[in-house]
């Protein structure tokens, strides 16, 4: 597994700060090969200064970004297929020339860059625009045409910070298609965002990180078997006060006959179900565990610190 | 499964391809093509120009009847006071049809004892004083006949009166078209200076507010990007300026315009490339790095600005007084200050009278210039590229680590 072992992305105690402001307090994180990493949290919290980090455009205070277990280097960099925040591309230069010099920039000659500038633009769908100038396409083109730069030199690693922004719902799909087929070639990919549906059905893990420090690092369902687990009842006959005898079991709130149960370490949900049975006919019972999107709110609103490592 | 390409890239093949890139971009701009051609054009029309001039008189006069003997005494008169007058005897019906049509300015009748001149309206101003001095002259020789003297003898005695000037240092004898030519390379090179350093600047501010430069430098270093585009840049003004010169060059030699040595028109050309290159490098390196401070195109002017007016303050200098003085002495010390010398210095070399020592020391001194103007602008360049939104103070560029 000695190719697994080159291509994980370690961020190890990575530190900034601007003057007195504190960007980064000892980030920590690593992203395995073939693996789809989310990396949320809110604006200002450091996701962008350490993606930045990664590329070398940002010096760190301390810390170490490391790539196969080797700290990352001037050249090991150029594998990187990087996508900024601040999306840049010359807006006087036509597509195809553009990707192809951003190719060679990276290491490719000249027939490779051509031939991979071709493949990467009709697989994103601009390949009818390449001798276009990049400032007369659309917003949504033009975000196709910064995915193609960060991918055309046939990248080792992916990093990208808010990829899916400003992307339409057909552009969406074709983002994520291609961001499971990087991770499925055995990339290691790690992006930002602040969908978070989309970080819970593609991403394998997700790194929470609040005030420069990462507070929860782990695969979703992980991170969603520490949450709460609530139950969803659906008995129209049931009257408030219906679940009330059943041990470790809170109302959250009921509106008809619709009732979301938070169902305490322990408790039995059967108990729950032999109750609502009791109220008459129950036409849904399931069990949900907490979206990313409300253990975000938690984890992001605590404050403590640590929360889970 | 995916296979790593091999990425390994030489330190100058970064360099190359930016500055491939700059040349690409420069040649296919239509204002650059146009100002190129347009200057071209203009310094072949300034030399045909020349040649019309050149080849005129400043007047045409023809001499009838009694005043046909006139004609020797006034070409050597118009001479003396520096005009060139086409003289020749005609008809004086026949001249004064051409009086009247204009193909002569004057026409000199009667006995030839004293000046009687027909002209169709008035006489031009340089032309009448001529024509003055010689009915002087013819005036004073029949003084000289009633007192029995000889004329010719006494002429002869007083053209040979003249001061005798001892220099202590002797002036060089500057060369008339050599100074047109210094003046031609002061414009040239000032235009050059102007339009590719600005070029260097907009291209940095270009990068920063695109800001392709943060895609750019996950992958070469700041270095990298400006030693490529000043390069390239001034790969394509190093061109420019060939083509401009070679073709002034071959227009005034081939109109014979140019008349001094063929070793010392070259020796021009060439003297304004090597000044060309070393004034690009040492001021486009500074206006990269002030231009990496702000953020947005309409700033460009006010960062760039005071390194500008050096350019500026040579040219006009050099322009204003060497025309008249090629020795002065002020000119000559600021031609060899390294802010002043790329403007001043290939101006003094075409018009001639440099001593060896200077134009080296010129160069030598600019030369060495340009390493520390590398290390100081490499370094605020590198610093305040990546920070994007307010102007970057100078200090806070040459402080941050």
């Amino acid at each position: 597994m000695t190719v697994v072992a080159q291509r994980r992305l370690e961020i190890v105690g990575v530190s900034k700060r601007y003057g007195d402001v504190v960007a980064l307090r000892e980030m920590t994180f690593e992203v395995g090969a073939g693996e789809l990493f989310g990396f949320v949290g809110s604006n200002g919290a450091g996701k962008t200064t350490t993606m930045r980090i990664a590329l070398g455009v940002l010096a760190a205070d301390g810390g170490e970004v490391r790539w196969g277990g080797e700290p990352i280097t001037l050249e090991t960099r150029r594998h990187i297929g990087y996508m900024p925040e601040e999306r840049g591309l010359y807006p006087k230069m036509k597509v195809g020339e553009q990707l192809v010099y951003l190719a060679r920039l990276h290491g490719l000659d000249a027939v490779t860059a051509r031939r991979s500038v071709e493949e990467w633009t009709e697989r994103l769908g601009v390949a009818s625009r390449r001798d276009d100038e990049v400032q007369k396409l659309s917003l949504g083109n033009q975000q196709r045409v910064q995915l193609a730069a960060a991918l055309v030199h046939n990248p080792s690693i992916l990093v990208l910070d808010e990829p899916f922004s400003g992307l339409d719902p057909v552009a969406v799909d074709v983002m994520s298609k291609v961001l499971q087929d990087k991770a499925a070639e055995g990339v290691p990919v790690v992006f930002s965002s602040h969908q978070l549906e989309l970080v819970e059905r593609l991403c394998h893990r997700v790194g929470i990180v609040r005030s420069g420090h990462m507070v929860a690092c782990d695969t979703v369902e992980a991170l969603q078997a520490g949450g709460t687990v609530r139950l969803v009842v659906d008995a129209p006959n049931a009257q408030p006060g219906w679940a009330d005898g059943v041990p470790g079991v809170v109302v959250e709130e009921q509106f008809g006959g619709r009732t979301v149960l938070e169902l305490r370490d322990g408790a039995d949900d059967q108990a729950v179900l032999r109750a609502a049975l009791a109220t008459g006919p129950v036409l849904e019972f399931s069990r949900r565990r907490q979206s990313l999107t409300e253990l975000f709110r938690n984890v992001v609103s605590e404050h403590t610190p640590e929360v889970a490592a | 499964m995916n296979t790593t390409p091999d990425v390994r890239m030489g330190k100058w093949e970064a360099v190359g391809l930016v500055a491939g890139r700059e040349v690409k971009t420069r040649l296919k701009s239509k204002a650059f093509l146009a100002t190129t051609a347009v200057t071209i054009v203009l310094l072949i029309g300034f030399t045909l120009v020349m040649k019309l001039v050149q080849g005129g008189s400043d007047a045409s006069v023809g001499v009838a009847g009694g005043s046909t003997a006139l004609e020797a005494p006034l070409k050597s008169t118009a001479e003396t006071l520096g005009q060139t007058i086409d003289v020749h005897p005609v008809d004086e019906a026949a001249g004064r049809r051409q009086v009247d049509d204009g193909s002569l300015d004057a026409l000199l009748v009667g006995d030839g004892s004293k000046i009687v001149v027909v002209v169709k309206k008035d006489i031009d101003g340089k032309l009448r004083s001529a024509l003055d001095v010689l009915a002087g002259r013819l005036a004073l020789n029949q003084e000289i006949v009633k007192l029995n003297g000889d004329p010719a003898a006494i002429s002869q005695a007083v053209a040979e009166a003249k001061a005798v000037v001892e220099p202590l240092e002797p002036p060089f004898d500057y060369n008339g078209q050599q100074l047109v030519m210094g003046m031609i390379a002061g414009v040239l090179i000032y235009m050059s200076l102007l339009i590719n350093g600005q070029s260097v600047a907009q291209g940095v501010v270009e990068e920063k507010s695109s800001r392709v430069v943060e895609l750019l430098l996950a992958t070469i270093q700041p270095w990298q990007l400006m030693a490529g585009k000043v390069l390239g840049i001034g790969v394509v003004g190093l061109v420019q300026m060939v083509a401009i010169g070679g073709f002034g060059l071959v227009a005034g030699l081939a109109t014979g315009v140019l008349t001094i040595s063929l070793s010392a028109a070259v020796g021009t050309v060439v003297w304004l490339i090597v000044w060309f290159l070393l004034g690009f490098f040492a001021y486009s390196l500074v206006f990269a790095a002030l231009a990496a401070l702000v953020s947005r195109q309409e700033d460009v002017g006010g960062v760039i600005t005071p390194p500008l007016m050096f350019v500026i303050l040579g040219y006009v200098l050099g322009i204003s007084i060497l025309p008249s003085d090629p020795g002065n002495h002020l000119v000559e010390v600021l031609s060899l200050v390294p802010l002043f010398a790329p403007t001043l210095m290939p101006m003094r070399m075409a018009m001639g009278g440099v001593p060896v020592w200077e134009a080296g020391l010129a160069v030598v001194l600019v030369l060495a210039l340009i390493p520390a103007l590398v290390w100081l602008s490499g370094r605020i360049y590198r610093n305040a590229v990546m920070r994007s939104g307010a102007k970057v103070k100078l200090v806070d560029a040459l402080r941050a680590a």
